[in-house]
């Protein structure tokens, strides 16, 4: 041996420490420790052919052997953290986005909108589900006998003019038309189904009104009905104000006033509060009359009910605010797109 | 209705305190205060004036100078814009320092130079009416002989007051008077109710040397009530009248035309005047008309008959009106009439109903006919008051008075059920205390035990006939507010139904796909379905609000493309629209109703026909529909080489492709359209794929990729339903990656591009087992399809 065991540990440790400080990336960490270090490398043979020494200097060079590998190894593991803390640094680095340009391309999400009348009328079959409710449909074409007489309003009676129905060309004059409220749904289940009944029947109405700001000639109403053995005019009152806290809050209060529809007795509107202590008026309300019962097949004596409707588009206008009601039909998109 | 309250008080003077606090009672009551307003408050400084001189102003063509006598002593020279003032007569004028309602304060000012002290005051300016045209000219409407500077307020009998406009039910033909309304508000404050009654003293021959009068038809005429009054006032009604008339919104005309509206707004009680010297042999007939008769009214108009009109018949059985609608031209009073005969009725209300709608003819009268007017001694007082009044005015009445009758209605006694009643209403009220508030608006009540009672309805509640009836006069008297409110115990859970589930689940679908709901009025103009390809077999609306909106949609297209083109020409760019709506096919066999479907529609502007397809398999997978297939047809309205029909569970139930572009340019819309329309309801109610769980492989899957050369005729859903049935259950996906033309291709066909992905439940596939499967898959496709792989 020209060189004695100690200088080849030093020198194979000085080599490695030299070669990992120039180190340009983990790869090459691993190929100078595989060296260095692997089965093959100077070191491990090194120790392998320990036992080649004389036992007098086989303890020192044990111990000089260690070292030296301790110094590769503390050579290793720094050069690593060195190469992966800026490896990641560079790659952050390289990365980097700015997450407030907001290019189409890139965030291609874009939702669309339900209509308001739709959001509004979700709400409120919601609220009337929870109340025991189930939700009613009908045709919005319907026949004088849904849409007037089954109602309690014959033909020659005051009450039809106040609807402005718009008929259709169908059947005899002012046979068909389009319906003018949503109480028609009421007799369709009625005659369909034995009490007890609760439902409400939501959907699109119709009145020859010309289109302003605050009319449509089609617009959408909501209309309640409860039929059982014991109603009465204090359940329709309370019902009324299960609803008005529920939709508009609990602090909202709502009354009834006397008033007349040829379909129910005793009649009533409903108001709910404002905030001022001032009251608005928002439906129509009474215990359905008898002969409206007697029609669909139901005894009066033996069953009660009452009946309740509204607008459903007028709750969209408060909760939005919307100052041009026509919007609701023109369809623009920065309009849809704000609810 | 009008109702003042200093009116209200000449029929129960208890009615009194805050205005406000009276408005409560009278909407809880029913009668819905819609306006209330303090009326008769002229402001201080408004006086008589006498005009004295009318000038030219020397520089200004539409100002004039006034000379009035201000009452002062002095004349105060006065600008004036109006040029209905005659020398002599007497105006309002207010001074300098007057507030006018409007808030303006009158100045001492200079008018291109010419002092103005003062002004002469229009009604709209005193708030008295709306007439803006003119100076009000009160020379027929003050008490003769008030002088130049008395306050306006009492030269014209004007006291502060309160006038309140109700809105009154059709079942309340009583609320449609002063007296109707002090009736309900006395009941409902608990205070008296006293209508007072007139009689005056009769002169000259007695009525039946006058005239004589049959009802020939009962059930059309129940009463016919006729008094003559000779040498009727021809002159204007003094000022009271005239003010309270103005007061209720009814503008003065002459005396007798006043005396009947002020009897009618008081009393209720419409009545008409005939002048009898043209009445054919003084002899009146009341009847059905027969067809081909006709009569020329009151307006002047020739009106056609038809059998089961009500009119009234003169001697020769010609007609001379409408009854309870309009009076005839031919026995109008005049300046030149002597003998007037007042006819108060009672009209049958549907008969008065049909007559006037078929003649669109509605007048306060026919208002009061229609919903039932008093039949009982109201009649009496009403003419009674009718009298009087003429009377006052200078007239004559001769003795005695007509009373025909007809069919009345009878109403009563009425057995009423305290029980019944409580159980509608939720309430618990004795017999006596439902008794005590009917007897406070005029029914008769005798009990009849501890349980039940006996209502007389009376005559002037024609509407009122039933139990129900009563039980809302109780609910109204003992107050709405005053019934405990509880919640119906009986039903059962609440909730939508499937369809409604599934049409909210197609709504957040495609909301989530970037889509905005529109709602479209579903009417179209008339040509509108046809210019968007499809038959023009819309049904039409009667009357329609615009022409232009006139017939009613059999496709939710017009009303999409139409929102298609609003946001183009509002530079809204492309937009993807949505619309669940109904649509009117036409009426099947032996119906009377159209075939109303809901149908749903989505417009993808600036996108193409693989967009809309898209979004129908975006439907079908989230409501698991079986079965969609894409059908060539020819279909109206789209694009004849980029549409399918939308087949669900083998049933045609709509259209996806493109909209046709010459559609499109006949709609004002640029670009393209995608578009989708199916059958909603149909295709909801169809067939559902149950959700039935498969366990997910834990095995790692085999992906192979094939090309195959396809001729154009077969399409890629031929080749992948081949696929799919060659490789069975092994086969958990097929995704088409690109369908290349060109080079290397032959012409007519074109290369389509599979990955297949191959994966056993149970087990990784051998390279053995993936080989045969694909060799299948290529050797059952090619024979199937006649593709050929691509090597």
């Amino acid at each position: 041996m020209t060189e004695g065991y100690e200088q080849a540990y030093e020198r194979a440790a000085a080599d490695a420490e030299e070669r990992l400080a120039a180190a340009a990336d983990i790869d090459a960490v691993a190929g100078i420790e595989r060296e260095l270090l692997g089965r093959r490398s100077v070191l491990t043979e090194a120790k392998r052919r320990l036992g080649d020494l004389d036992p007098g200097e086989r303890a020192a060079a044990g111990r000089r052997l260690n070292a030296a590998r301790e110094r590769v190894e503390a050579s290793v593991a720094a050069a690593r953290i060195r190469l992966s803390a800026s490896g990641r640094a560079d790659r952050y680095a390289a990365e980097r986005l700015d997450l407030t340009e907001r290019l189409p391309q890139t965030a291609p999400l874009r939702r669309g909108h339900f209509h308001p009348v739709t959001q509004a009328r979700d709400r409120l079959e919601d609220v009337f589900v929870g109340m025991g409710y189930t939700v009613e449909e009908g045709p919005e074409v319907e026949s004088a006998w849904y849409n007037f007489e089954a109602l309690n309003i014959p033909d020659w009676h005051p009450a039809r003019g106040s609807f402005d129905t718009i008929f259709v060309n169908l059947g005899q004059p002012e046979e068909v038309m389009l319906r003018s409220h949503t109480s028609p749904v009421q007799i369709r289940v009625m005659e369909n189904r034995k009490p007890p009944i609760y439902i409400v029947a939501p959907g699109r109405t119709f009145r020859a009104d010309t289109a302003d700001a605050t009319h449509l000639p089609a617009f959408n109403q909501i209309e309640g009905l409860a039929v059982d053995r014991n109603i009465t005019m204090g359940d329709l009152a309370g019902t009324i104000d299960e609803f008005v806290r529920a939709f508009f809050g609990r602090e909202v209060k709502s009354r009834l006033r006397p008033s007349y529809f040829p379909f129910t007795e005793p009649s009533a509107e409903f108001d709910i509060s404002r905030p001022d202590g001032s009251w608005l008026e928002l439906g129509g309300c009474g215990m359905v009359h008898p002969n409206v019962l007697s029609n669909c097949g139901i005894d009066p004596e033996e069953w009660q009910g009452f009946a309740f409707g509204f607008g459903i588009d007028r709750l969209a206008v408060m909760r939005h605010e919307i100052d041009d009601i026509r919007e609701f039909v023109n369809n623009d998109v920065r309009f849809l797109g704000q609810f | 209705m009008k109702v003042l309250l200093s009116w209200l008080r000449e029929f129960a003077p208890g009615i009194d305190g805050d205005p406000g606090a009276l408005s409560d009672v009278l909407s809880a009551l029913g009668l819905t205060v819609e306006e209330m307003t303090v009326t008769g408050a002229m402001p201080g400084g408004v006086v008589l004036g006498r005009v004295l001189d009318l000038r030219p102003h020397p520089d200004a063509d539409r100002i004039q100078l006034v000379d009035v006598d201000d009452g002062s002593g002095s004349t105060l020279q006065v600008c004036c814009g109006a040029f209905n003032m005659a020398v002599g007569d007497l105006v309002p004028l207010a001074r300098v320092g007057t507030v006018m309602p409007s808030g303006l304060e009158i100045a001492s000012r200079k008018l291109r130079g010419q002092a103005s002290e003062g002004m002469c005051c229009s009604e709209i300016e005193l708030d008295m009416g709306d007439d803006a045209e003119g100076i009000m000219i009160l020379n027929d409407r003050v008490a003769a002989g008030a002088e130049p500077g008395t306050p306006l307020a009492e030269a014209l009998g004007l006291a502060p007051d309160v006038l309140w406009d109700l809105e009154v039910g059709a079942n309340r033909p009583d609320a449609l008077s002063v007296m109707g309304v002090a009736r309900d508000l006395a009941a409902g404050l608990g205070v008296a109710f006293e209508p007072p009654d007139w009689s005056t003293p009769a002169s000259g021959p007695d009525i039946s040397e006058a005239v004589d009068v049959k009802i020939v038809d009962p059930t059309l005429c129940g009463r016919f009530v006729g008094r003559v009054l000779r040498n009727v006032p021809a002159g204007s009604s003094p000022p009271w009248m005239a003010n309270r008339l103005m007061a209720l919104g009814q503008r003065p005309i002459n005396s007798i035309v006043d005396i009947s509206n002020y009897v009618m707004l008081e009393l209720g009680q419409p009545s008409h005047t005939f002048d009898l010297g043209r009445v054919q042999g003084a002899r009146i007939r009341v009847r059905r008309a027969r067809d081909g008769e006709s009569v020329t009214t009151l307006d002047g108009q020739r009106r056609a008959l038809s059998a089961g009109d009500g009119v009234i018949a003169d001697g020769d059985d010609g007609v001379i009106g409408i009854a309870g609608v309009m009076g005839g031209a031919s026995t109008e009073i005049d300046a030149d009439t002597t003998d007037v005969l007042v006819e108060m009725a009672w009209w049958d209300p549907p008969s008065i109903s049909r007559t006037a709608k078929r003649l669109n003819l509605s007048s306060e009268a026919s208002t009061r006919f229609r919903r039932g007017a008093d039949w009982g001694y109201n009649v009496e007082r009403c003419m009674n008051r009718f009298v009087q009044l003429a009377v006052e005015q200078g007239a004559e009445v001769a003795p005695g008075m007509i009373d025909e009758r007809g069919n009345l209605p009878d109403r009563g006694p009425l057995r009423v059920r305290a029980a019944r009643v409580n159980s509608l209403l939720g309430t618990g009220l004795s017999a006596e205390q439902m008794a005590g508030h009917l007897r406070s608006i005029g029914f008769g009540v005798d009990s009849a035990g501890d349980t039940e009672l006996d209502a007389t309805i009376p005559s002037w509640r024609w509407d009122t006939e039933t139990e129900t009836d009563i039980s809302e006069e109780v609910a109204r008297l003992h107050g709405y507010e005053n019934i405990e409110r509880t919640v119906p115990t009986g039903n059962e859970a609440g909730g939508l139904s499937p369809y409604q589930k599934d049409r909210r689940l197609v709504r957040e679908v495609l909301v989530g796909a970037g889509c905005c709901e529109t709602q479209p009025v579903p009417f179209v103009a008339p040509g509108a379905l046809a210019a968007v390809g499809l038959a023009e077999d819309g049904i039409t609306l009667s009357n329609p609000v615009d022409d232009s909106q006139s017939v009613l949609r059999t496709s939710l297209l017009p009303g999409q493309l139409g929102a298609v083109a609003y946001n183009q020409r509002h530079f809204n760019g492309d937009v993807r629209l949505f619309e669940i709506g109904h649509v009117y096919l036409p009426v099947p066999e032996g119906q009377l109703l159209p075939d109303e479907r809901e149908f749903l529609a989505v417009a993808l502007s600036g996108e193409e026909a693989p967009a809309a397809v898209a979004v129908l398999d975006l439907l079908a997978e989230a409501l698991a529909l079986p079965a969609v297939e894409l059908r060539s047809a020819e279909l109206p309205g789209m694009h004849p080489t980029r549409s399918a029909e939308v087949v669900v569970a083998g049933r045609a139930r709509g259209a996806v492709g493109e909209v046709d572009p010459e559609v499109l340019e006949a709609c004002g819309v640029s670009g393209r359209v995608a578009w989708l329309q199916i059958d909603l309801q149909q295709v909801l109610e169809g067939p559902r794929t149950r959700r039935r769980y498969r366990p997910v492989s834990k095995y790692p899957p085999s992906d192979v990729d094939l090309a195959f050369v396809v001729p154009d005729d077969v399409a890629a859903a031929q080749v992948e339903r081949a696929l799919r049935a060659s490789a069975g259950s092994l086969l958990t996906r097929v995704e088409l990656f690109d369908s290349y033309r060109g080079s290397g291709v032959p012409e007519g066909s074109r290369s389509l591009a599979y990955r297949l992905r191959f994966q056993a439940p149970d087990r990784t596939l051998t390279d053995t087992e993936v080989a045969e499967v694909r060799q299948r898959c290529i050797d059952e496709t090619s024979r199937r399809t006649g593709a050929t792989l691509r090597s």
